[in-house]
Order: C-alpha cells, then sequence, then structure tokens
C-alpha cells in the first residue's frame, strides 16, 4: 500500500479519466447506448459534488442547501432556452440566444449571485448554524421554484438542448463530452485554486479560523469568494443537468437533494475533489442498481451508507488511493 | 378579526408550539451535551406514534398505546445509541449528519414494509374528546388544551432538571464546557446514555400524542425534524429555554401568518395576490425567521445558557 | 470485508448498467412507473394491485392472451428518477408501453419523451390539463380521467345540494390549483375563501379557524393521502360539523376505512365505485378481495381498466408491438368491458364517462364503506377536448 504514496492517486485519476473517455465508444460497440446517458447524469452530479467538495473539504463550509445554485442554474438555462426556442424577448426586446456558451454563462452568473447573498449572510455564522441557515436559504430559494410563474411543481420543459459553439448537442454522446470537458475544467480549477496561495490560507482557515484572523487574513472574504466559486460550478452542473434532462422542476432544490450531494462528497472522500466524481458515480449506480432490486430499496441503501460513513473515514477514493495517497491537498 | 378568533389561533400557535418543543428538547439536549446532530430524532417521533396508534387501533386503548409507545421508543433510541451513535461522538458534524440521514431512509422504509403504506389515525381518549368553552365564541379541543398542559408541564420538568438535580448540573457544565464534564470524573458514557434516553423519551411522548390530532404516516418524522432543528437553532443550539421560547414563537407566528395574512390583505389586493401571500408564510415563515435571528445573533438567541 | 463488499455492489451495479442483453423477442414488456415510497405510496399500491388482478385473470402474465413482462419501478415522486426510470426501461429493456405514473408532475415529465421516442404512454391517473388540451398526442392515452373533471363534477354537486356559501382548500401546488379552477366551473354560489395549505401539511387548525370565521354551507376539499385523512380528523373535531365536506375522488375506501365514522357525511365525485352493479366490476371487486383481502379503490379500479385497454390493444395485433398504427388504433377503439359500463375516448384520448356522487355508509358490521349516490354528468367529454387538435 505504501509501495507507491505519491504517483497512486494520479494513477487512479489518470485510469478514471481513460475510461470516461472512452465510455461512449465502448457502450457504442456494445450497442449500450442507454449506458451514455446514465453516465451524463453521473458526470453532471459529479460537477456539483466536486463544487460542493471545494466549499466542505477545503473551505471547512458545510453547506446543506448546495441545491439552491444547482437548481438556481437549471432553471436559469430552461427559461432563457424556452424563451430562445419560442423567439420572445426576456427583457428590452432581447431574444436569449440558443446557444450554450452564452445561455450558460447566465446560468452561472445567476448561480454565482444567489451565492453571494446567501453566502455574505450565511458566513456571518458558523459550525452547525452555518448548516441550518444554508438549509434555510434553499428553501426559501425553493418556494420561489415552485410559483406558477415558473411552472410550480409540474416544472418546466426545455424545448431544445442549448447548442455549443454553433454545434447541436442534442445526441446523448455530444452532450456527455460536453459534460464531461465542463467537469474536467472545472476541477481543474479547482485544483489550482487549492493548491495556490488563497487555497492554502483557505485551509488554514478552516482549521483554525482565529488564528487566521489573527494573522491578519480576512477570513470572511475568503470564504465568500469560494462560495461563490462553488456556488457557480453547482450553477454550470444545473445547466448541464437541464439539458441532459429537457426538464426542470423543484425537485432539483429539495433539501435532500443536498444532503445527496453530501453523501456523494463523504462517499468519494471530503477534501479529495477527485473523489467527488468516485462518490457521485457510486451511489448513482447504487442506486439504479438496487431500485432495479426491490421496491424497499431504500431499506438496504440507507445501512450500506451508514456502513460507508462508519468505516471509510476518507471515503472510497481513500481506500482506493491507500493510507497516505489521498487527501489532495488538505491534510 | 375578532379577539375569540385572535386568541384562538394563539392557543393553536401554543399548541403547535410545544409539541415541537417536546422534539426540539430532546434533540438539543442531545446536541448541547453530547455534541451530537441526530437527524434520525424524528425517526422516534414516528416510531413513538406508529406504536401508540397500532396498539390504540387493536385494543382501542389511547392509554395503553401511550404507555406502551414511549417505553419502547427509550429502548430505541438506547439501542441506537449503543449501537451506532456512540461511534460518531467524536466525528465531524458532517458525518454525523450523513449518518443519520442514511438511518432515516431505512426506518422510513422499515415503517413501510412493518405498518403499510396507508396512514393511520386514531381517536381521541374520551376523557379528552370535546370542546370547552372558554369564553365567547371560543370553544377550544379539550385535547388541545391538554397537549399544552403536556408542553407546560415538560418545560417545568425539564428547568427542574436542569436547576435543581446533579444530573441538571452536569448538564449545565456541558453544555457550556463539554470537554471539562469528563474532567471532573463523571462517567461520560453514562451521563451520555441518560441524556440519550431523556430525549428518546420525549421524542416518544411527542409521537404518542401527535396520533390523535393528525395522520400518522411514513416521513412524518422529516417533517419534523426540519422544523425542530430550525427552532433549536433560532434558540441557540443546547438551549432549552431557547428551544421552549423558538418553540413557541415559530408556532405562533405560522399561526397567526396563515389567519392574519388573508385577513389583512383581503381588501387591499385581489385574491391570488392573497393566496401568494398566504402560502408564501405557510412555506417559508420559519425558515425567514431563522435567517433573520441568525444574522442579527449568529449564535442564535439563547446560546450559552441552559 | 466491508471494502469486498462494496465492489460486489458496485460490479454488480455495473453489471446491471452495461451488461443487459438487447431486448430479444420474448414477452412485451411494460415499464410501470408509480410511486410506492413517500406517504402516497398506498396510491401506487392501489394502482399496481388492480393492474396485476387483470394479469392474474388470464393466468399469470398475460394481458390480451400475449405473454407479457410487467417491470414496476418506484419513481418517489421524483421527476427526474421517473425520467431515467423510463429511459432505462426504453433502450435498455425494450419497453414500447409506459404506465403506472401517479402524479401529474411526472406525467409531465416523462410522457412527452415517451411519445417523442415513438412508444405508448397509457395513464392509469390524472395528468396535467394542457396534455389534455392543446398538448395532446395520437399516443397519449389516459384511461382513468382528466385531472380537472373531479373537481369539474364537484362543482355540480355544490350546486346539487344547494351550497351557496363555498371555502375551497388545497395545497400550494398546480394540481391543488387546478383543483380549485375545476371547481369553479359550474358552480354557481358564492365562494368566500381559497386556502392553499402547504403540500405534506398535518396540522390544519389555522385553516379551520378561518374557514369557521367565513361561515360557509359547504368546503371543497382536495387534499390527497394523509393530508386528507389530518384534515377531516381535525374538521370533524373542530365544531364545524353542520358544514357539508365535499371533496373529488381522493376520499377513497382506505382512506374511509383509516377514518372510520368521521368519514360519515362527506360527499365526493367519481367515476366508479366497488358497488358498481355490472358483471365486469362484480368480477374485479371478487376477485381483487380474494387476492388483497380489501376492498378496490377507484385507483384500484384505474389500474385494472388501464391493464384491460392495454389488453384489448394487445389482443388486436396479436402481441406486434411495432405494428405502431394498427396498436393506436386498438388502443384508440378501447374495445374491452370496462367496469364502468361505457367506455369510448374523445379526441384527446381521455375518456367520456359518466360521473356520480358517492357518500360514505356505515356497514351491518361496524365498518365504514363508500356507496355510489345520485348521477352528476352522463357521458361528460372534458371541456380540454375542445383544444386538442386531433380527430
Amino acid at each position: 500500500m505504501t509501495f507507491w504514496p505519491p504517483s497512486r492517486p494520479t494513477l487512479i485519476v489518470l485510469i478514471g479519466a481513460v475510461l470516461l473517455l472512452l465510455l461512449p465508444p465502448i457502450a457504442e460497440a456494445l450497442r449500450q447506448p442507454f449506458v451514455i446517458s446514465v453516465a451524463t447524469r453521473v458526470v453532471i452530479l459529479a460537477l456539483v459534488t466536486v463544487s460542493l467538495d471545494l466549499l466542505i473539504g477545503f473551505g471547512g463550509m458545510v453547506s446543506l442547501g448546495h441545491a439552491a445554485f444547482f437548481g438556481a442554474g437549471a432553471y436559469a438555462t430552461a427559461l432563457l432556452t424556452q424563451l430562445a426556442a419560442a423567439g420572445k424577448p426576456l427583457v428590452w426586446g432581447w431574444v436569449p440566444p440558443v446557444e450554450g456558451l452564452a445561455v450558460w454563462t447566465i446560468a452561472i452568473v445567476v448561480a454565482a449571485l444567489f451565492g453571494l447573498v446567501i453566502g455574505a449572510l450565511a458566513l456571518r455564522t458558523s459550525g452547525f448554524n452555518f448548516i441550518m441557515i444554508t438549509l434555510a436559504f434553499a428553501q426559501m430559494v425553493l418556494f420561489l421554484a415552485s410559483l406558477r410563474e415558473l411552472g410550480g411543481d409540474d416544472g418546466l420543459r426545455i424545448p431544445v438542448r442549448n447548442t455549443v459553439v454553433g454545434f447541436s448537442i442534442e445526441s446523448q454522446t455530444a452532450l456527455y463530452y460536453v459534460s464531461l470537458v465542463a467537469l474536467a475544467l472545472y476541477l481543474f480549477l479547482c485544483d489550482r485554486i487549492v493548491h495556490s496561495r488563497f487555497g492554502l490560507v483557505l485551509q488554514a482557515i478552516a482549521q483554525n479560523p482565529r488564528r487566521a484572523h489573527a494573522l491578519g487574513y480576512r477570513v470572511y472574504s475568503y470564504r465568500l469568494v469560494t462560495f461563490v466559486i462553488g456556488a457557480a460550478g453547482a450553477g454550470l452542473a444545473g445547466a448541464l443537468i437541464a439539458n441532459h434532462a429537457r426538464y426542470v422542476s423543484p425537485d432539483l432544490l429539495m433539501w435532500t437533494r443536498s444532503a445527496e450531494i453530501m453523501i456523494m462528497v463523504i462517499l468519494g472522500g471530503k477534501g479529495t475533489l477527485f473523489g467527488a466524481v468516485l462518490g457521485a458515480a457510486v451511489l448513482l449506480l447504487l442506486e439504479e442498481f438496487l431500485i432495479g432490486l426491490t421496491e424497499h430499496w431504500q431499506v438496504i441503501l440507507g445501512p450500506i451508507l451508514l456502513v460507508v460513513v462508519l468505516t471509510a473515514r476518507r471515503g472510497l477514493f481513500g481506500l482506493l488511493a491507500g493510507s497516505r495517497g489521498g487527501g489532495g491537498g488538505h491534510g | 378579526m375578532d379577539f375569540a378568533l385572535f386568541a384562538e389561533q394563539i392557543l393553536n400557535g401554543l399548541q403547535a408550539g410545544v409539541t415541537l418543543f417536546l422534539t426540539a428538547a430532546g434533540l438539543t439536549l442531545v446536541f448541547g451535551i453530547v455534541g451530537f446532530i441526530n437527524l434520525n430524532h424524528g425517526t422516534l417521533v414516528m416510531a413513538g406514534a406508529y406504536i401508540a396508534a397500532k396498539i390504540a387501533t387493536v385494543t382501542g386503548s389511547f392509554w395503553l398505546g401511550l404507555a406502551v409507545a414511549v417505553p419502547s421508543v427509550v429502548v430505541l433510541g438506547l439501542l441506537l445509541e449503543t449501537s451506532v451513535f456512540r461511534r460518531l461522538y467524536h466525528r465531524d458534524h458532517l458525518d454525523q449528519v450523513l449518518a443519520t440521514f442514511s438511518l432515516i431512509l431505512f426506518f422510513n422504509e422499515l415503517a413501510r414494509i412493518v405498518f403499510g403504506r396507508l396512514p393511520y389515525q386514531i381517536d381521541k381518549p374520551a376523557l379528552l374528546a370535546g370542546a370547552v368553552h372558554l369564553f365567547g365564541d371560543l370553544y377550544y379541543p379539550i385535547y388541545r388544551l391538554a397537549v399544552i398542559g403536556v408542553g407546560v408541564a415538560v418545560a417545568i420538568g425539564l428547568w427542574y432538571l436542569t436547576a435543581k438535580t446533579k444530573l441538571g448540573m452536569l448538564i449545565r457544565a456541558g453544555s457550556t464546557h463539554r470537554n471539562l464534564v469528563g474532567a471532573l470524573g463523571v462517567n461520560v458514557g453514562r451521563l451520555f446514555l441518560a441524556i440519550f434516553a431523556l430525549g428518546a423519551l420525549l421524542a416518544g411522548l411527542a409521537g404518542a400524542i401527535i396520533g390523535p390530532m393528525q395522520a400518522v404516516e411514513v416521513g412524518m418524522g422529516e417533517n419534523i425534524i426540519i422544523l425542530a432543528l430550525v427552532v433549536i437553532v433560532i434558540g441557540g443550539v443546547g438551549s432549552i429555554r431557547g428551544a421552549l421560547v423558538a418553540s413557541v414563537f415559530v408556532g405562533i407566528a405560522e399561526s397567526l401568518g396563515r389567519t392574519l395574512v388573508p385577513y389583512l390583505f383581503e381588501k387591499v389586493v385581489d385574491t391570488s395576490t392573497v393566496t401568494f401571500l398566504s402560502g408564501m408564510f405557510a412555506s417559508t415563515s420559519a425558515y425567514v425567521i431563522l435567517a433573520a435571528v441568525l444574522i442579527v445573533r449568529p449564535q442564535g438567541l439563547f446560546a450559552g445558557k441552559v | 470485508m466491508i471494502r469486498k463488499s462494496f465492489w460486489a455492489a458496485l460490479a454488480a451495479a455495473t453489471l446491471v448498467t452495461t451488461g443487459g442483453a438487447l431486448a430479444q423477442q420474448g414477452p412485451v414488456k411494460i415499464g410501470f412507473v408509480t410511486t410506492l415510497t413517500t406517504p402516497s405510496g398506498y396510491i401506487g399500491e392501489e394502482t399496481r394491485d388492480g393492474f396485476t388482478i387483470a394479469m392474474d385473470q388470464e393466468g399469470g402474465n398475460k394481458l390480451g392472451g400475449v405473454a407479457v413482462e410487467l417491470m414496476i419501478a418506484d419513481d418517489g415522486v421524483k421527476p427526474d428518477v421517473a425520467k431515467q426510470l423510463v429511459e432505462r426501461m426504453m433502450q435498455k429493456d425494450g419497453a414500447k408501453i409506459i404506465s403506472g405514473v401517479i402524479f401529474s408532475n411526472i406525467v409531465a415529465a416523462v410522457a412527452p419523451d415517451v411519445v417523442k421516442a415513438g412508444g405508448f404512454y397509457v395513464g392509469p391517473n390524472g395528468a396535467p390539463n394542457n396534455m389534455a388540451g392543446a398538448d395532446c398526442h395520437p399516443n397519449y392515452f389516459i384511461a382513468s380521467w382528466q385531472a380537472g373533471t373531479q373537481s369539474d363534477m364537484a362543482g355540480l354537486l355544490a350546486d346539487k345540494i344547494k351550497a351557496n356559501n363555498v371555502v375551497l382548500v388545497a395545497p400550494d401546488y398546480v394540481a391543488g390549483k387546478d383543483q380549485i379552477a375545476g371547481f369553479k366551473r359550474y358552480f354557481k354560489g358564492t365562494i368566500s375563501g381559497e386556502i392553499l395549505t402547504k403540500l405534506g401539511q398535518t396540522d390544519y387548525a389555522a385553516e379551520i379557524t378561518r374557514i369557521r370565521s367565513l361561515k360557509p354551507d359547504a368546503v371543497f376539499f382536495f387534499l390527497p393521502g394523509g393530508m386528507g385523512v389530518s384534515f377531516i380528523k381535525q374538521v370533524k373535531e373542530s365544531g364545524l360539523q353542520n358544514t357539508a365536506l365535499l371533496a373529488p375522488l381522493t376520499v377513497d375506501d382506505r382512506i374511509v376505512e383509516s377514518l372510520g365514522d368521521k368519514a360519515m357525511g362527506i360527499r365526493s365525485t367519481t367515476f366508479w365505485n366497488w358497488d358498481y352493479d355490472n358483471a365486469a366490476s362484480k368480477k374485479f371487486v371478487e376477485d381483487f378481495k380474494k387476492k388483497h383481502g380489501r376492498v378496490p379503490t377507484t385507483y384500484a379500479a384505474q389500474g385494472y381498466d388501464t391493464a384491460r385497454l392495454i389488453a384489448s390493444a394487445l389482443k388486436a395485433v396479436g402481441g406486434d408491438v411495432s405494428k405502431t398504427d394498427a396498436f393506436r388504433a386498438a388502443l384508440k377503439k378501447a374495445d374491452f368491458v370496462s367496469i364502468r359500463g361505457s367506455f369510448k375516448f374523445a379526441n384527446n384520448n381521455h375518456p367520456i364517462q359518466t360521473w356520480h356522487a358517492r357518500d360514505v355508509v356505515k356497514n351491518a358490521d361496524g365498518t365504514y364503506a363508500t356507496k355510489t349516490a345520485e348521477l352528476l354528468f352522463k357521458d361528460y367529454k372534458d371541456p380540454y377536448s375542445a383544444e386538442c387538435k386531433q380527430p
């Protein structure tokens, strides 16, 4: 286990990346196109999980309201794309384009703005109260999403998928690769952040906010910036899930969704970033498997998750990467 | 709105508040002393409600249901403490949230398997059936008054426990300086177990007395736990006094909001706006109060005070 | 050890999602995505149990003499889960017929995908209004009723009992508001208040106080499942005894069983009830009782008739669902003996059927049950059909 301490996590990430890249052609060869759709969902939820891992694993901010940003990105995308498809203007006669790069940028900005406002208020608290205030704000955003004007509980259907630089992503494979690129870019961004000076300060704050404050760091600002980056990542994932399902509903913003994303973070191993991808994949595939097995699948899923939390302290990535390998930049 | 109507809403809010308090008190005690977040606490309420309802349905006696349900839930709580929760005390909040969340999944599905998918309802005991004439037009159900009475009795009991007994002294010491209690030579394991039993007792009691007022169904624990978490945070985590004040405040605010909002706005704006406003109030008032309190007082109202 | 079992689970999961075989010749696959968890789980349970009675009557796993495989899965009232399930059933397992969905927001999420992929959606429960109107589709069938109709009828019922001052109560979500709109369609009296409650709410003390202050002579409430149980219980204990209680379909036999004498006096609307006096209905009720030991609810009836409708169409094409046009025509023809008597589809593929009022009665043995009462509307065609542009 301690044979190759430095390279083992890297190796795992490389193998994972190759597998993900080759998945569509393999699935096509096996004539299992459905797998691509499942994998797309895994990749998108991995993206939102990574964004939460940035907050929890590196910023020490345990947010139980992350689904709000996921939902904000999804709803922004759905509304803009609906208008674009119908050729109707949003404001001042401006008709939104179908182009994803534009729509998704707006979705990210919307999610980031929600993150800025919620984060600015929530970060006045810490510890358990932070968990609860993020939950409270997410419940308020959930109320907005369930307004009749936004489709209420019936949600919104999206007539067409966005284009990416003019190319169609109507095919499942195209959307899969676009999602994979988004995930890779965001992972790269987060990896750079946590290894930068900013990231080191952030982790120092997570370990001991008072000491960091005494050292002259503006604890609040560091956390807020990270919170907004996390919200933006969730917003991008929301934009992608809206395209994948071509449908959004308030269900995307429920607190159980936030808890599910949290479970993925823990399952993969918090503070590992890449582990988040593993966590998302395992939880989704496990659910998929158990639902097919029995209608009482939750009676099996519950204990499995419990055992994982009790035994695998560092998550699956920790297990795979060995006792010293994982952990990313977090000690 | 006449005075009788207003008074009735206050009573409704008070009753909702003290029911909430029974759940929240156990939760905040465990959190304050043990430092453990138990999302699964709502499941204990559900267990109390189901056991009481089942026995009451089979035997026809509410009292027998109550008498069996409360100790059963205490036993369930103790089993959970010794088998699972004990292993989580030294873990961070995140692990605790997830472990107890996974238990919710398990127990909800288990309840569905054991008790079926149909909601249960039980009758009020004959002794407490009917309504009592308070004044003017105001008739109020005796059972709900009794629930308020139970809540007040529990609040007084908890006050006595914390202020006058040795256990209470430890609770007070533990809520502010958790690490010190062990240093005082107290058997911490036994103290935690006792706290847990107390929390489970209150949850079981809450569940059993809810039965005659509303449907007993799978998932009822989740609705209760979220609201209970909200009020313990508003009150200041670990503070029983805070939990009481916040429970009653949220209960009354929701109750008044649901009737006052339509009443006040009915003549000013159109019907759809009124339904929007009252819907908004019903769905979000507890969360708005929580956010407002924490923004002004990040530690909650009574943090550090039992 | 733990590590090992986890990998076993993961490997198994991968196998299931990747290693399954292609759809082969064999039984006709029917995807049945329904709600078995959440407090509304009993509705899916009833629907499924009714559906499978039709299969049992043909000797098990057969509909219209054709071997079928019913793939049942729980959606947990989550649209994205339902979408994923439907996708799997259609793409991986090769199902062309999807049924079972309970909630209208789930129908809104999955049905358009089903018909777009060339499949058939045959719904056993209500669905969004627009899909009965402007957004209707030739491959989209609802075997139960158009969602708003039960409340249209409740409005008629309110007129019949000469209610003049009515308060409406429904949860604050789209289907709830649609029911309120439906009630107003034929109701001629005054509506003194519309009260929207939280979805899943259990305590209605504040609402009931408000209702009492409005002094209505009838209250119409659309509160399915546990919400209705809580509401009725609290109303009956609040001194509102002299106000008529009107409900759409939601007060079914299992709710009545749960409420006992508190259900007395509640009047609801229905398209069928277990006491319907025709051979098909009697046979269904008898077989259902024999298997499950309880009286079938309207949800079970919907499941059963949905299965019988599918059976009639499968029989017409000899089990070859790839004959899409013939299968569609056979569904539309609805050539089966419905337990509700007359049954035919309007242009929007929703039933044209007769509606009755329904009461709650006490049996000789002390139990409570529903009972069919006066006729409300004969051969009702829902108003949305006018907006549907298909023949």
